[in-house]
């Protein structure tokens, strides 16, 4: 199925949870509720029409200082964006970031059967960071969504073993949220010898 | 530490039939152990010599590879990506590049296609060869070893010749390649070759038929085909249990539509297949470079011979200060050896047109305005290419499977989000799968099978 096939197809059969769809750059996107998360991986998975058998990647993108960085540029002329060659058109504008929503959850299946991409974005907001996880239907979930709460905060229910992946249990706050600086230093062993001590 | 095995407390009786007690034993493998090459921690409890639990932990060597990503210009991240499978870097280069150009919407010229073809199957080559001579080292094989790091070797030149750097080679620019190849590059790519062709007969002469080689792979590590997707693994370790998905193929990118080349598939899905199908594969890799070296559109080098007279990059400059500007009007820079093959000529084979994502050539810049206004445009603090808002996923064939990289622009000068699908993190997670009802002396092969590449695994 091409994209504009794979996102009508699923916009009909999930009337209800779905917020949002484009084809940015030719990807079949399409954002849901998070509430239908766990049926609409089931039938990507196990309807013939789709055959997403492969969970390719997940992971987080925190929207909150989206289009906010520093004034970019000295000169008015500078902050002329590139625009697209007339080899590529783009007939599919990217809509923008899914909603006032602090977070989106970023799916991105493979169908190795049918040969087509599906994203999958859930926006989450941030006091309640917290959805489904998908570990029942892909066993290569349970690595991805321990990334995912380690690196942003986000909660996966139903996770049996929900625990840092990369961090180290004493680590303190998500590095890639947006507010977590850059340069901010929490060595488990000080150079006096105190292994006690974190700095936090 | 073994809070995340839920079997019997270790000291339990585990077994009641037998006339002897037995008891359950914890195994700390790692996090530098000799037979692991990388930094990982293994907890394994062992019934006798049998492994029926395991804990994996991962993590040591966390470097911000995306938080890093954050704070540069699009071009910085390309050192960066050297470091995610720094076996094979420049498929990491090669795959962020196409990541960003697509998000950009540019093309790049075929050459550059075909020139991306070709350093990225070099790199698969010395990627296959690293492992498989590991893995062969670390079941007492050592000549494997040592034949396979000679290869590599030669592998290695062909890679310095053209990026000027054996590991950390930042070849690949968004909208393009850094240098055109060097002259003469298809003949040492032929030696090469040759060599690499010798290693490989001779080590499969010591490795295929070997009775102790044969035994400690085949049986061991097994995974079936339905568990491996399930895990989302890719790669010859997907390919080793039986399914044919490589994305050269299945999702062409560059110039792999146009290039003929088998992709070797296994049965069994252990440890032994996934040897044989990493063989097979350098095989075709070294096909698939001598095709493209045969179709790709000739670069400047064999058409077109730069005219004019040499001058030296500074000179240049200290002309175009004081004006003199019919001095360099017909000369072209001879520049650092660094920057060899990326002279004006050879700018329009192997790079974008688009003025606001590629640097122009060093005698624009030294040369007149526009290149010098150019050139700033895309350096200074605070400009630089900035692609319009956006998201794109962009996968490539990496060493160790899909190599996906998902970028999100805001329409700022520094990527909003960097994120890698590295291949070996989906074969770890399925590592203690892997290893469970196994040997402890199995887990040496399978570990060596999976590849484990810390620099990607742990970003």
């Amino acid at each position: 199925m091409d994209a504009a096939a794979l996102i009508q197809a699923l916009t009909e059969r999930f009337a209800d949870a779905v917020r949002g769809s484009h084809a940015y750059r030719g990807d079949a996107t399409i954002v849901i509720s998070r509430e239908r998360l766990l049926d609409l991986a089931g039938t990507l998975k196990d309807d013939a029409a789709f055959q997403m058998n492969f969970l390719m990647d997940l992971t987080a993108v925190d929207f909150s200082v989206f289009g906010k960085g520093p004034s970019p540029a000295f000169f008015a002329s500078s902050g002329v964006v590139v625009r697209p060659s007339a080899e590529l058109p783009d007939e599919h504008p990217w809509p923008g970031p899914p909603g006032p929503a602090r977070f989106i959850v970023v799916y991105h299946f493979f169908s190795l059967p049918l040969k087509h991409r599906l994203r999958v974005e859930v926006p989450l907001e941030e006091a309640d960071a917290e959805l489904d996880s998908v570990t029942s239907l892909w066993a290569g979930a349970d690595w991805l969504e321990r990334e995912v709460w380690d690196m942003f905060g986000i909660r996966f229910r139903g996770h049996a073993n929900l625990k840092r992946i990369l961090m180290y249990e004493q680590f303190v706050g998500h590095p890639l949220r947006k507010d977590y600086p850059v340069n901010k230093r929490q060595p488990l062993i000080e150079p006096d010898g105190d292994a006690s001590s974190h700095s936090r | 530490m073994p809070r995340a095995i839920p079997d019997n407390p270790v000291g339990a009786p585990a077994a009641a039939s037998g006339a002897l007690e037995t008891r359950d034993m914890l195994l700390n493998v790692g996090p530098a152990h000799p037979a692991m090459h990388g930094i990982i921690r293994i907890v394994a409890r062992l019934d006798g010599e049998q492994i029926v639990n395991a804990d994996v932990e991962i993590g040591y060597l966390h470097r911000g590879f995306e938080k890093m990503s954050e704070t540069v210009d699009y071009n910085g991240v390309i050192p960066y990506t050297d470091r995610l499978n720094y076996v094979s870097p420049l498929i990491n280069n090669v795959g962020y590049s196409m990541a960003v150009e697509k998000l950009l919407g540019i093309s790049v010229p075929e050459r550059c296609h075909y020139i991306r073809v070709i350093v990225s199957e070099i790199s698969r080559i010395t990627d296959h060869l690293t492992c498989v001579g590991a893995s062969a080292m670390e079941l007492g094989a050592f000549t494997v070893f040592l034949y396979m790091i000679k290869a590599r070797e030669y592998l290695w030149e062909l890679v310095e010749s053209v990026t000027g750097a054996r590991l950390t080679v930042s070849y690949c620019r968004v909208g393009g390649v850094k240098a055109d190849l060097p002259e003469g590059f298809a003949n040492q790519c032929r030696q090469a070759f040759e060599e690499t062709r010798r290693v490989l007969a001779e080590s499969d002469a010591l490795l295929t038929r070997n009775r102790i080689f044969v035994d400690r792979m085949s049986g061991t590590g097994k995974i079936s085909a339905d568990d491996a997707i399930s895990y989302g693994i890719t790669g010859p370790f997907l390919r080793a249990s039986g399914v044919p998905y490589d994305v050269r193929k299945d999702c062409p990118y560059a110039s792999y539509d146009r290039l003929e080349f088998d992709v070797p598939v296994g049965t069994r899905g252990d440890n032994f297949d996934r040897y044989l199908v990493r063989m097979e594969e350098m095989q075709q890799s070294m096909r698939i470079v001598e095709q493209a070296l045969r179709d790709m559109p000739p670069g400047p080098f064999q058409v077109n011979p730069q005219t004019g007279c040499p001058l030296p990059a500074s000179e240049m400059v200290d002309q175009a200060k004081v004006g003199n500007i019919p001095a360099i009007r017909d000369a072209y820079a001879v520049t650092d050896p660094t920057l060899d093959g990326s002279a004006k000529p050879l700018r329009v084979s192997i790079a974008t047109a688009e003025k606001r994502v590629f640097l122009p050539s060093k005698e624009d810049t030294y040369g007149n305005i526009e290149g010098l206004m150019q050139h700033f445009k895309l350096v200074m603090y605070g400009h630089g290419t900035r692609p319009p808002k956006g998201e794109v996923y962009f996968a490539v064939e990496g060493a160790n499977g899909e190599l996906g990289f998902y970028v999100v622009s805001d329409g700022g000068n520094t990527p909003y989000r960097v994120r890698v699908r590295p291949p070996c993190f989906a074969i770890m997670s399925a590592l203690p799968k892997l290893i469970i009802g196994d040997m402890m002396a199995d887990l040496t092969p399978t570990f060596g099978s999976i590849n484990m590449i810390g620099g990607e695994l742990d970003r």
